[in-house]
This record gives C-alpha cells, structure tokens and sequence, in this order.
C-alpha cells in the first residue's frame, strides 16, 4: 500500500456555504485497492474531527496502524481486495488539507484566523471536486463514523446520484445543544490560553498546548462512557498507595486524560481544531429544508442506507439515528439500521467489535451488486 | 420457496412479484430474501432483535431494529403493498392497535399466528387444568412471549368488530395445510390476508 500522500490542488476556487470561495484549495488524500475498469468498485471512507487520511497500513508519521486498519484492507469488512477505498484529509484539518495553518496563496502568509468559518458541506463539496478530478463519477458506498458519518449524509442528501451505498455510524444529523457546548468548552480552553494569540502562533511551535490539551481532555470524556470508564479505572490511585491530598494526578483517571491531551498537542493543530468543531456545531442537516429532515433526502430514495448507533455512545445516542432513519423511512429509502451493544461509548466505532464487523462487511457487499 | 417455514410458505406463495412488503418481526430476513431473490420484491424489514438484524443486512437486506408496536408510526400511510406480522400479534401488548398500524402501512396484510383453541390446547386445559406446553406453544406460562393467547374466532371477531376485510385464510396442523371447516378446532395455526 502506497505510504507517500496524495495531493490534488482544486483547479477551481472552491465555493463555500458561508459565502464566498477559498482559491487554491489542496486535498491530501490516501488510496488502497485498484479502482477497476467500470470505475465503480470505490469507497469513500470520511475520517472523524481529529483523524486524517491513513485508513490501513502503518501511518508515515507515527508508524502505527492507520485509524481504520482493522476496517479495511485485504480480507477485512471493506475489502481492499474488490474496493478502491479513498479517503481524503477534511478541508480545514491540520493533517495535508488546506486549513488555518496554511498559506494563503493571495498574500503568501499564513492563514490563520482570517481562513473562512467552513462546514461539513463545504468538506463534502471539496471531496466532490476530488473524486471529480480522479475521473470517479459514482461510488459503490460513501462509509463514515462520527463527523465521517456526518459527511456520508451529506453526501447522501446532496449527491444522491453519485452514491450507491451511505453507511453511516455513531453519527447525527445534527449536533445537539450538549454537542454545542462541549465543543464550546474545548474552543473556550483554546482561546483562553495565551499562546493562542488570537490564532496567531506559530503552528511548527508549542502553540497554545495547554488550551488545545484541555480541549482534547473535555473532548474525551464525551467519546467514553461512565462504564468503561469504571471498568478502566475506577478509582483506581495512579502510582501510588494513597491520596496526596493536593493536586497532582492522585486517581488514574487524570493521569490517562493528562496524557491523551497532551499526546494530542503533537498531532493537531489549535486553529484547525476550532475550524472543525465549528464546522459539526454549525451541522443541521434539516436546516435548510425549514427543519424537515426528510426532505433533505427528497432525491435520495435511491440510495441504500444503513445506521449504526452503539448502547453506550451518549455523544451521538442511538435516538439521533433513529431520528435518520424516521426520516428515510418517510421518503421509502431502503434503509436498515442497528443498535449495536457495546460497553465502549462513541468511541466504539473504532474498536474491536466484531459485530459492526458483520454489518460493515453484510452492507458493502461485494463490487458491482 | 422450499424451505420456509409453512406459515412463511403461504404467504410467499401469494405475493405477486414486485410488490413492495414490510415484514414485520422479520427475523433474520428469510421471507424477505426469499420474495427479494424468487419474486423481485422490494422487501423492508423491522426486527427487535439485534443480532438477528446484524444477520439479515449481512444478506443485503434493509431491516430495521425496531419495536413493531413503537417505531410502525414512523412509516408513512400507504408505503407498502403488503405488511407481513409472522407469528408476533399474540406477543404484543396491543394487538388490536398493531393490526390499525398494519393495514395504515400497507394496502393489505398477512398475519399469523398460533391458535389456542386448537384441540391440543383444549384438552391439556381441561383434562390436565394447566396452561399447555405444545409444539407451537413450548414455553411455560411465566417465560412464554405470548402474552395474549388469541384462537381463530377471537380473531375473527375482533376483525368483525374493527370492520376489516378477510381477504383469504389459510390453516394449518402438523405444517400441513387442513380445511376452513372446524379451523378453530383443528388448527394449530392460521394466516390471514386482511384488507
């Protein structure tokens, strides 16, 4: 599998739904399979807030396995052996895309701040002119978890003709007032911390880590659940015997947030974290259609779905798909759905449960049916 | 449609192709792949269990995890030719709403069910004066699904009353299909096409 990225720079300015168009657009992207002779054998795979386009294979970077590598590859539910699996770094990320720590080609500086406010149809659309520009017209299935699911409905409401297949996972048509306000406590912790300077730090530096950890603690919490994190730590003590009664890491608990906070610092980017929190808090995708859901998939009846929600996931909870699935139902998409049980939270999308293996690999199917 | 269980059988054998069927309590979706795959029928399903619905996408079909007396509202008036209710109005706790439901959804419906008044039934209540434990009715009263035991002239009646339509009936003893005559007597088990 090729480990180099992969790089369009949009030949047109790409138009965006806060008015306005951003020139130059790139789009890192990652491929895997061959994309047969018929060109409809692809997969479009749409990665979550913080995660990039390594899907399978060990990441360039890092050298472990790509965020989806138990998903897809050879012999695995989205079978590299009969897919063309694509998927492309979202617009406004930190990770190959053009986003906030880019250059702005007009004035050679940095984007930072003055990049445009972007949302989930705007990545989409920048997708679309990818997949144009690959000479791919229709996809066998557009597959996604949480904000990727985000981005598969859209595709599924505003590209219906080029999508087959939507698989959607621990997702939301909308982000609710809970969602708002824990994106609202990361992008709070961000601007407080006064490295961010008003966005204007230097994004090959430390930046503003301690605002952006804290964000990506707050943020954790939510992709988990009470009971996994009881059975992980309880309140289990972090080293020691007893409490130090003061303020250092004492239970296990703050020692493994601590550390995926900062762990987090060295792979994202402030900016871009505030662009893409902004980008799901702005999604309703009823909205535009005076907040009947249903008739944002009008034109989509053709289009096969299938829903995925997991027991213990309270960020995107089970009734948000049920809320989906109501709506397909009332224009008669084919649509299936599934509670799946699960003791792991939102983050159940990304790990070892073999019963979304099942579903995965059942709703793809096989190339050209 | 070699295979199906008889119930399923007969309600596959009078589904004309292409119709559009919501199968209710699908399981793991045999009736739908059978009509999908031997009728050209566009075939939903709506199914409790998760497991079983895991099984039936993993067939390629579109089913639903649902419960059929919570999440029917969600489907539109009219959307299917037939809605098909195997063996589940007896579990429910309004039967007589779900048969409304029902025939809302689709233009007509199938219904089957096991009928307690068949002989068996009765002489295990009145010689041996306990709940009977049958071949369609296995478990004990405290663990069995059915919570409303229905027989085939309680159901005609609650038909009669509800003014719906008996388009066709069919009975069955032993998967074998037996006469009209004396059916709540002889039959271990019924299907109904109401419209």
């Amino acid at each position: 599998m090729p480990a180099t990225p992969l790089l369009l720079r949009l030949s047109q300015p790409l138009s965006l739904d806060g008015g306005g168009t951003l020139p130059d657009a790139q789009i890192a992207y990652q491929s895997y399979g061959v994309l047969n002779a018929a060109r409809d054998n692809a997969i479009l795979v749409c990665h979550a807030l913080t995660g990039d386009h390594y899907l399978a294979g060990p990441h360039p970077v890092t050298g472990k396995a790509g965020w989806w590598d138990r998903m897809v590859g050879l012999g695995k539910p989205i079978d590299t052996d009969r897919f063309h699996v694509i998927c492309a770094n979202v617009l406004g990320s930190c990770m190959g895309s053009t986003g906030p720590a880019s250059i702005d080609s007009e004035n050679g500086e940095r984007w930072g701040m003055r990049f445009p406010v972007i949302t989930i149809g705007d990545m989409v659309r920048a997708q679309a002119a990818l997949l144009d520009a690959l000479g791919i017209d229709r996809l066998h299935a557009v597959v996604g978890g949480s904000m990727g699911g985000m981005q598969a409905l859209v595709w599924a409401a505003h590209y219906p003709e080029r999508v087959a297949r939507a698989l959607v996972i621990a997702s939301a048509a909308r982000h609710s007032a809970q969602n708002i306000a824990f994106h609202e406590v990361g992008r709070q912790a961000i601007m407080a911390d006064p490295a961010w300077a008003q966005g204007d730090y230097d994004p090959a530096g430390p930046g503003p880590a301690k605002g952006l950890a804290v964000a990506r603690m707050a943020a954790h919490i939510t992709y988990l659940s009470e009971e996994g994190l009881t059975a992980k730590f309880g309140r289990q003590l972090q080293n020691r015997d007893a409490k130090t009664f003061g303020f250092d890491a004492d239970f296990q608990v703050e020692s493994y947030l601590r550390h995926q906070g900062l762990a987090f610092t060295d792979r994202f980017d402030a900016n871009s974290y505030l662009y893409i929190t902004r980008a799901m808090d702005y999604f309703d995708l009823a909205e535009e259609h005076g907040g009947r859901l249903a008739d944002a998939f009008a034109g989509s009846a053709a289009v096969r779905f299938c829903l995925v929600s997991f027991s213990s996931d309270w960020l995107y909870p089970t009734a948000e798909s049920r809320r989906i699935v109501h709506a397909l139902n009332a224009v008669g998409a084919p649509t299936s759905f599934v509670e799946i049980d699960s003791p792991f939270g939102h983050d159940a999308f990304l790990l070892d449960v073999p019963a979304l293996d099942a579903v995965v690999a059942g709703f793809i199917g096989r190339s050209g049916t | 449609m070699i295979g199906l269980r008889p119930d399923l059988a007969i309600i596959a054998a009078q589904i004309a192709s292409g119709s559009r069927i919501l199968d209710v309590g699908c399981g793991d979706g045999t009736l739908m792949a059978a009509l999908r795959d031997e009728r050209g029928c566009d075939a939903r399903g709506l199914e409790l269990d998760p497991t079983n619905v895991a099984a039936a996408v993993a067939r390629g079909l579109s089913v639903v995890q649902g419960d059929c007396e919570a999440d029917l509202s969600d489907y539109p008036d009219g959307s299917f030719d037939y809605a098909v209710l195997s063996q589940t109005l007896q579990t429910t706790a309004r039967p007589d709403l779900l048969l409304d439901q029902l025939l809302r959804i689709g233009t007509r419906a199938f219904v089957s069910f096991p009928n307690f008044a068949h002989w068996r039934v009765r002489l295990s209540l009145l010689w041996g004066g306990r709940m009977p434990v049958t071949r369609l009715l296995p478990l004990a009263w405290y663990e069995t699904p059915n919570i409303h035991h229905v027989t085939i002239d309680d159901f005609r009646a609650l038909l009669g009353a509800r003014g719906i339509r008996i388009d066709g009936a069919w009975f069955l003893s032993g998967d074998k299909q037996t006469s009209a005559a004396a059916a709540n007597f002889r039959a271990e088990h019924a299907v109904f096409l109401l419209g």
